[in-house]
């Protein structure tokens, strides 16, 4: 949000508001100026931002770097701050480990769930927010006040009856009925993210294409589904966070050790394991973080911007 | 709600088109509304009607349950323990969201004071913490708190303290604490990255127009930035009570590694405990739906304020 504004602002010349170099410090946001402009001042933000930056980064360092060492160098009375003799047997341990807990398993239960989840999710969320923009109809505000409304409904609380509906229809420690209580979670934010993306293109485009002979459904396919497309990855990436890393509604539908997700196999594990083996429970989560850091770090800057969506007033 | 609509609509985007025929809206919402109908407004239902009835094993496996009105709200109700666990989620919510604002401000102050190569550097920082999957996080910090090899243990031995061996997780008020460093260490960036953000919309400007006023640094902290970023600040605030009130991840699995589970339950891991792990749905359901009246109250703030910022 902070960044078109730079840009537009960078094209605009100067005018009689702002006069050269005063222009200049008038676009630095408002608290840049008042620090940091002694030496001392410097410093002191400096170290500030290291003392933050390790604090954030030392528990991810120190997954990384315990998973690296063999089992005999982390049970030590003196921790080892690098992986001297490095080795990857942790992470071949953990995956190939046919024990009462099974990582494939988990793993691949966790990519069924996480892929159909977003997949369906966007499907759904795309119509509905089509809807939502394209149209006026009764009950559309409603519509949206219910979907603001039901993403607070905490799932802690609604797993007691998700889960007598599922067991009910035989769903239980099915990827299927997971799938779907997922998808059923994540829609009201998904149809609120992409609503607010579509109601970005402007309809005029449509129209244009409609001019030129496109039906309706064309004009969306031709014109605005291509310029949603960057909110579909992000809307589609949180779907895919929310399902990767879910724990409470996993561990009650699915309990078979062979239908776990990674969260819960990550706890089963980690419950039998614990003090014996922690150089494999870190192999273990350290693969279980690798691809939501990756999808994290690909759409951080729309993250914080969709969660308070309409906070900021560009 | 129909007429308002259509004396409006030459002004709204989407009234160009032609009137279409009402089913077609309809027709798109249609499949959104089933899932969420069907998963999310009939559970709500039978959470609240499994609450007015005596529902145990018993009826799982067929008995017909027997309505027995607010009887199991009066239980829990009367039960000190409930009351106990719901002062400990409140306090503990309290603390959380208090540190995690403050140093999410904190944090986000900072931020605006830094070149770009150090503020690109903290941002990755907090980036990372921000994108564990709780459940990693948990067992990374349940690994550095460890009694006999963790490197907190170690830390403060060789500072000084005894704390050879020392076990955090058994004594209730250090078990929360631990809970609390996990949190507020994920909440943070957050906090941070929408306040900078925010931040960074606040006009120079009328920063300027201040300063030449007169005003001085902390006067125009007070009276201008804090003006300026006041709506997200209370948003944020508001998110942060709803997720750390319904904390249960971090609880519930902090408690396997060692945790004394009556002495630590919050009121999700409380409403696990009565109505999964012990069976007795109907009190579980009574305690869940208090929860969700609890939430709904605070969301329907959280509503508002989107609604003031959004047009519809």
């Amino acid at each position: 949000m902070t960044a078109p504004t730079t840009t537009v602002a960078d094209l605009v010349p100067a005018g009689p508001r702002r006069s050269g170099a005063a222009g200049r410090t008038a676009r630095t946001p408002a608290g840049r100026r008042r620090g940091g402009r002694t030496l001392a001042g410097r410093l002191v933000v400096n170290a500030a931002a290291v003392v933050v930056f390790a604090a954030s980064m030392f528990p991810v360092y120190w997954m990384v770097t315990t998973s690296l060492l063999p089992n005999r160098l982390v049970r030590r009375p003196d921790p080892l701050f690098v992986p001297v003799e490095p080795t990857l047997s942790n992470y071949h341990r953990v995956i190939v480990d046919e024990s009462q807990f099974p990582f494939l398993d988990a793993l691949r239960n966790s990519l069924a769930v996480t892929l159909l989840t977003v997949v369906g999710a966007l499907l759904l969320a795309l119509l509905a927010a089509l809807a939502l923009t394209r149209y006026r109809f009764r009950g559309r505000r409603w519509f949206i006040l219910v979907i603001l409304a039901v993403q607070m409904l905490p799932g802690e609380a609604m797993i007691l009856s998700i889960y007598h509906l599922l067991d009910g229809w035989d769903l239980t420690n099915t990827i299927i009925g997971l799938t779907i209580v997922y998808i059923a979670a994540v829609l009201p934010f998904t149809i609120w993210t992409l609503r607010g993306f579509i109601a970005g293109v402007p309809v005029e485009l449509e129209e244009a294409a409609m001019v030129d002979g496109c039906s309706r459904f064309s004009a969306y396919r031709r014109v605005t589904f291509p310029l949603v497309a960057p909110g579909l990855v992000a809307t589609g990436v949180f779907a895919f966070i929310q399902a990767w890393n879910e724990f409470v509604t996993a561990l009650v539908l699915m309990n078979r050790p062979e239908n776990l997700t990674l969260p819960v196999w990550l706890r089963s594990f980690n419950k039998v394991n614990a003090g014996t083996d922690w150089a494999g429970i870190m192999a273990g989560s350290t693969l279980m973080t690798i691809p939501v850091v990756i999808f994290f770090l690909a759409v951080q800057s729309r993250m914080s911007a969709g969660i308070v969506q309409g906070a900021v007033k560009g | 709600m129909a007429t308002a609509t259509r004396v409006e609509a030459p002004h709204r985007p989407g009234a160009r088109f032609p009137r279409p025929s009402p089913p077609l809206p309809l027709l798109l919402l249609a499949p959104a509304s089933v899932v969420l109908l069907v998963l999310t407004g009939y559970p709500l239902i039978k959470l609240v009607i499994t609450s007015t009835q005596k529902y145990g094993r018993a009826q799982v496996f067929g008995q017909p349950p027997e309505f027995v009105g607010l009887d199991n709200y009066r239980q829990v109700l009367t039960d000190s323990y409930f009351w106990t666990v719901l002062g400990r989620s409140i306090a503990f919510c309290a603390v959380n969201v208090l540190l995690t604002m403050a140093l999410g401000t904190l944090v986000a102050l900072l931020l605006t004071h830094l070149g770009r190569a150090m503020r690109l550097t903290v941002t990755v920082g907090l980036l990372f913490a921000w994108a564990m999957p709780p459940l990693a996080a948990i067992v990374i910090w349940g690994w550095m708190f460890d009694t006999q090899y963790g490197v907190v243990n170690w830390l403060l031995t060789n500072v000084g303290l005894d704390y050879q061996g020392h076990s955090w997780l058994i004594n209730p008020v250090s078990f929360f604490a631990v809970a609390t460093v996990i949190i507020v260490w994920q909440s943070v960036p957050f906090v941070a990255f929408t306040l900078y953000a925010a931040l960074s919309q606040v006009p120079g400007d009328v920063m300027e127009a201040a300063e030449i006023d007169g005003a001085n640094g902390r006067q125009r902290f007070r009276h201008i930035t804090i003006a300026f970023i006041r709506p997200v600040l209370l948003l944020v605030t508001v998110l942060q009570v709803i997720w750390d009130l319904r904390v249960f991840t971090q609880i519930f699995a902090l408690q396997d590694q060692g945790g004394i589970t009556a002495k630590t339950a919050t009121i999700g891991v409380y409403i696990y405990q009565v109505g999964i792990a012990q069976g007795r749905f109907d009190m579980g359901s009574a305690i869940a739906v208090l929860m969700v009246v609890i939430m709904l109250v605070a969301s329907g703030f959280y509503v508002r304020q989107i609604l003031k910022q959004e047009e519809l």
